[in-house]
């Protein structure tokens, strides 16, 4: 790649890798990756935002540690390696999630494991760390797990507040509301909803973004 | 050099799973402490939910340290008996928990099952017994509490591992739980066990029987075999100690009878 060695640490460019994944790159809504996890974890607030923590942090050091050993990998095994880099990582996230927020540990069930097979990660290891220096490498690893975990916590707070009355587990909705004949939406506490909600944030999106647009 | 010739390779993945092996192993044994504190407090606040007690815990601000004060406070004693009713001695009734599976599948004689015993501010004292059965998808357990005449359900608190959200995850929600509060399991010395009720209002007026989940038919079938098969699993000792208090109320009303010539 073209960078120099004197870049500064925070060029635009840099800048850029941070800042594209969370709108006109995003992983969920542009690129599609992820949904499964974006679905099942956003019923609630606290759960998707420690899962969007989880997922920015696999990302970050995965592409951090992949890049700084971009050039001894064998190329015949690389796959291995990004998935044994990636597993380890996450492996660590999960026993940290157990031993210091266990309940929601508990919520997020199998789905910390799953980071590993996440689209997003793998993505993008094999897209960008592999090609380029550590530091830019992690800057593009930590945008696309904000760019990941925005859409978690657009799509949780959508489903929390509709669907429980509820944000971060506090009550919204007053009882009064209730009294009225206010009912929370069920349906929203399922993950059908949540594809809807990811369908109509890409819609807006779109609408906003007249590139995007497929022919 | 060639990065691609075998004995690279082998040396390459060979030294980066030792790294990684190393890594993974340290980490588990530095978080494994707070790791089974953070589930014993579970299975502390579980049984103490069955009870009644430990409804601030989300309240408080270290819901650890909430959760181990009651129980220490409210959980006076703990035996461990096996499938016959007898005490079975040396054994933790608390580490049972963590493998409670095997110990309702063994033979009878061999059996260790937990009872832990708790007494409430006003001097009640309540029985609790664990419970472990299939839901759906996968376990479901429990623990119920049994008030000193061992027959009237006192409180009951379930729990599962991947039952649907919405229907039969609901096993595990107050209104489902509530429901078995002072409902009894003998019915003229007879045990009953608790039925689990296909719909609304169908156990009304029943002393034996909850109403199920809607859409939850297959997971409430499995806590009403759990609750069967666990509680005549326990029924030995359940039978004695009904036994002894009867013993006890037969003798006490002769004396009373003898005070009063």
């Amino acid at each position: 790649m073209s960078k120099g060695d004197k870049e500064p640490m925070f060029s635009a460019k840099n800048l850029k890798l941070l800042s594209g994944p969370l709108s006109l790159n995003n992983p969920v809504i542009v690129q599609i990756l992820g949904i499964c996890s974006s679905l099942a974890v956003t019923a609630k607030l606290k759960p998707a935002f420690v899962m969007a923590i989880s997922v920015t942090v696999v990302t970050a050091f995965s592409n951090l540690v992949m890049s700084l050993l971009r050039k001894g990998i064998p190329n015949r095994i690389r796959i291995i390696v990004q998935l044994v880099v990636i597993a380890a990582l996450v492996i660590l996230v999960d026993q940290v999630l157990k031993a210091y927020v266990y309940d929601v540990s508990k919520q997020l069930s199998v789905f910390v494991g799953l980071i590993i097979t996440n689209c997003i990660i793998m993505g993008r290891v094999e897209a960008f760390a592999l090609g380029n220096k550590p530091w830019p490498s992690f800057l593009d690893g930590i945008g696309n797990g904000l760019g990941y975990g925005m859409m978690l916590i657009i799509i949780a707070f959508v489903r929390e507040l509709l669907g429980s009355g509820t944000l971060w587990g506090y009550r919204i909705i007053p009882e009064s509301a209730y009294a009225c004949g206010y009912m929370n939406n069920s349906l929203m506490l399922l993950p059908p909803m949540a594809l809807i909600i990811v369908g109509v944030i890409i819609w807006i999106h779109r609408s906003k973004n007249r590139d995007l647009i497929e022919k | 050099m060639n990065k691609n010739n075998n004995a690279y390779i082998i040396i390459y993945a060979s030294v980066m799973i030792i790294i990684v092996a190393v890594l993974l192993s340290v980490a588990s044994m530095a978080l494994s402490g707070r790791q089974k504190d953070n589930i014993a407090v579970e299975k502390q606040g579980a049984i103490l939910s069955a009870i009644g007690l430990g409804g601030d815990a989300d309240k408080v601000k270290d819901k650890t340290k909430y959760i181990q004060e009651e129980y220490r406070k409210y959980i006076v004693e703990s035996y461990v008996v096996n499938g016959e009713g007898n005490v079975v001695e040396g054994v933790d009734a608390f580490g049972l928990l963590d493998n409670l599976k095997a110990q309702f599948a063994a033979p009878v004689a061999d059996m260790q099952l937990p009872v832990f015993v708790a007494k409430l501010d006003d001097g009640t004292e309540l029985n609790v017994l664990s419970l472990y059965g299939a839901g759906l998808w996968g376990p479901v357990w429990g623990y119920i509490a049994l008030e000193g005449d061992w027959n009237t359900i006192y409180g009951a608190v379930y729990d599962h591992q991947g039952e649907t959200p919405g229907l039969g995850a609901e096993i595990s929600t107050p209104i489902f739980e509530h429901q078995f509060d002072g409902k009894t399991i003998f019915e003229n010395g007879q045990f009953t066990s608790i039925a689990v009720l296909k719909g609304a209002g169908a156990s009304a007026g029943n002393n034996h029987a909850v109403d199920a989940i809607s859409g939850g038919t297959l997971t409430s079938r499995g806590v009403e075999a759990m609750l069967h098969d666990c509680l005549s699993t326990y029924l030995p000792l359940i039978e004695k100690k009904r036994a002894a208090l009867e013993t006890a109320n037969v003798a006490s009303n002769e004396l009373t009878v003898e005070n009063h010539e």
